[in-house]
């Protein structure tokens, strides 16, 4: 599902951000990677969807060969994955439905398909009352989980999120997890970053750490394992 | 497949009106633009016509030896009419020369003329190249030919003619580059600003996977509404306007013997040229604008 063999990203500055990271994850998989801020997390998960290239190494998501994938191809690897984001990243002029829509209709369905899809996915994480509604009227907690909806539009095989609950409270972000959790046990594989050492010590999930660029722990059944 | 343009105009429209003092802005400039460029396209046209209508009236005069008889010069004429470069030769008869000098005299002089014994004028051979720009050598060639004895020296009056015209398009060719140039730029930089605002919508398409075509076309079809508007406007208040002065000039540069070109013809050349250039122009900047945004 996805693989990495030995990848080293150095950004453009001169900063080594990921020191020679490998890792296998299996489909159907729900991944934590923790570890301290600036230790490569984001750049872990930004690797993934190419936003960042590797500077050496090999990485597949999916199928796709990243290394040598052409600019062009990028678009289908990116429909082949659901990414979620810390600020969730939605449109403020877009209503919620306007927002799950916009990712459909990238990949050019008919208003039709669309309609359907849209109101399925927003069913699936509880907002079907509020989908007219503009963020700006929503809570943190239900503007991720109209992000959550976007991501899961396309019916993707992995869902990568980078601190999805870092913005929102503990009671919100135990809601957010639970969804997670779901979309999980239909068999969608999942790579978290967080720092939410709760979460992550009772969900006794496959732990990987990430310090100074390099995996220093990756354990199946792992906890947080920081103090802060 | 057509859902996928329907959206793309519509959201080129809605980009339109969502941004609408930045389109007001790059339209006013457009419209500005091209309407100054029609206006130098219409006197190009004028110009063109006229020097169409000057070389096409360029001809010389080759003379006989005043002995020779109309039956010779008949047979000059045609192996004149036999060079590939001659369009067309007319022949002016001994008497023709003569009735048409004194139609110029008038009654009193041509008294003068009847005092001839014999007929002074030689036969007139008018000759009309078939390319204007070519009648020196055309003369030149006539020249040789066995019993002629003169040609009247086109040479000065044809190249004069000739190099004005020239200059007059030259630099309505530099003119005209410099406004294009001019208005893709100011397009181009409406719709960079306005993008600005829109770096986020970019950001979330690529995330999900839409094509750069995808995200570009948007902004294609906002730069082309705005071509397209901008190019009308000018078209229609310059078709009207032309067609009026048309009317009062009845068609003719007023003193000068040119015809003007008609008002309906030069409306429809106006209008596909400024048309297409307008869309060419708001292609080009919707293209420019996004290019910095798409970088992977
Ligand atoms: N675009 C960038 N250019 C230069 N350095 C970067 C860039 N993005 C991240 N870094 C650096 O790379 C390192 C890892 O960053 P990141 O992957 O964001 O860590 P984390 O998500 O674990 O906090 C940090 O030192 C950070 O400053
Ligand atoms: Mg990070």
């Amino acid at each position: 599902m996805i693989e990495m063999q030995d990848v080293w990203k150095e950004y453009p500055n001169g900063t080594q951000a990921l020191n020679g990271i490998s890792v296998h994850i299996q489909k159907g998989e729900f991944v934590y990677v923790v570890g301290p801020s600036g230790a490569g997390k984001s750049t872990f998960i930004k690797l993934m969807y190419r936003e960042v290239r590797p500077t050496k190494g090999h990485i597949f998501v999916n199928g796709f060969n990243i290394e040598r994938l052409k600019d062009r191809k990028i678009p289908l690897l990116r429909r082949s994955i659901g990414v979620v984001f810390q600020d969730f990243k939605l449109l403020p002029k877009l209503t919620a439905a306007e927002n799950v829509a916009f990712a459909l209709e990238v990949i050019g369905l008919s208003p039709r398909q669309i309609r359907k899809r849209v109101a399925d996915v927003l069913a699936q994480v509880g907002l079907e009352d509020k989908m007219n509604m503009l963020p700006s009227q929503l809570s943190g907690g239900e503007q991720q989980r109209v992000a959550v909806a976007r991501s899961l539009a396309n019916n993707p095989a992995v869902i990568i999120a980078d601190e999805p609950t870092g913005n929102l409270d503990p009671d919100t972000s135990w809601g957010i997890m639970r969804l997670f959790q779901r979309i999980n046990d239909r068999g969608t594989t999942i790579v978290m970053a967080t720092h939410n050492r709760e979460i992550v010590n009772s969900m006794r999930r496959r732990v990987i750490a990430i310090e100074q660029g390099t995996i220093v722990r990756d354990e199946q059944r792992g906890n947080y394992g920081y103090d802060d | 497949m057509m859902t996928k343009w329907v959206r793309h105009l519509r959201e080129g429209i809605r980009n339109v009106i969502r941004n609408g003092w930045m389109s007001f802005a790059a339209l006013s400039a457009v419209i500005v633009t091209l309407a100054v460029l029609g206006f130098s396209l219409i006197l190009t046209f004028n110009v063109q016509q006229m020097s169409t209508s000057v070389a096409n009236q360029l001809e010389f005069s080759a003379f006989l030896d005043v002995n020779a008889s109309n039956q010779i010069g008949q047979q000059v004429a045609d192996q004149i009419r036999q060079m590939p470069d001659v369009s067309s030769v007319q022949v002016i008869s001994k008497n023709e020369g003569m009735a048409e000098m004194k139609k110029e005299l008038g009654s009193e002089m041509s008294d003068v003329l009847n005092a001839f014994k014999q007929n002074p004028l030689p036969i007139q051979l008018v000759v009309k190249p078939k390319d204007p720009h070519e009648i020196t050598a055309v003369a030149d060639q006539v020249k040789l030919i066995h019993g002629i004895a003169a040609v009247r020296d086109p040479h000065q009056l044809a190249s004069a003619i000739f190099r004005t015209l020239d200059v007059i398009r030259d630099v309505g060719v530099v003119f005209v580059v410099a406004l294009l140039i001019t208005s893709m730029f100011l397009i181009s930089n409406t719709i960079r600003i306005t993008i600005f605002s829109r770096r986020r919508e970019i950001e979330i398409m690529k995330l999900v996977g839409a094509t750069n075509w995808f995200i570009r076309w948007p902004f294609i079809v906002e730069g082309m509404l705005i071509g397209f508007f901008g190019s009308i406007i000018p078209v229609a208040l310059l078709a009207v306007g032309y067609r009026s002065l048309y009317a009062h000039a009845k068609g003719q540069f007023s003193g000068l013997a040119f015809p003007l070109v008609p008002a309906g013809t030069l409306t429809i050349k106006l209008a596909v040229i400024l048309v297409a250039i307008g869309l060419v122009i708001g292609l080009w900047g919707g293209t420019m604008s996004v290019r910095k945004f798409l970088r992977v």
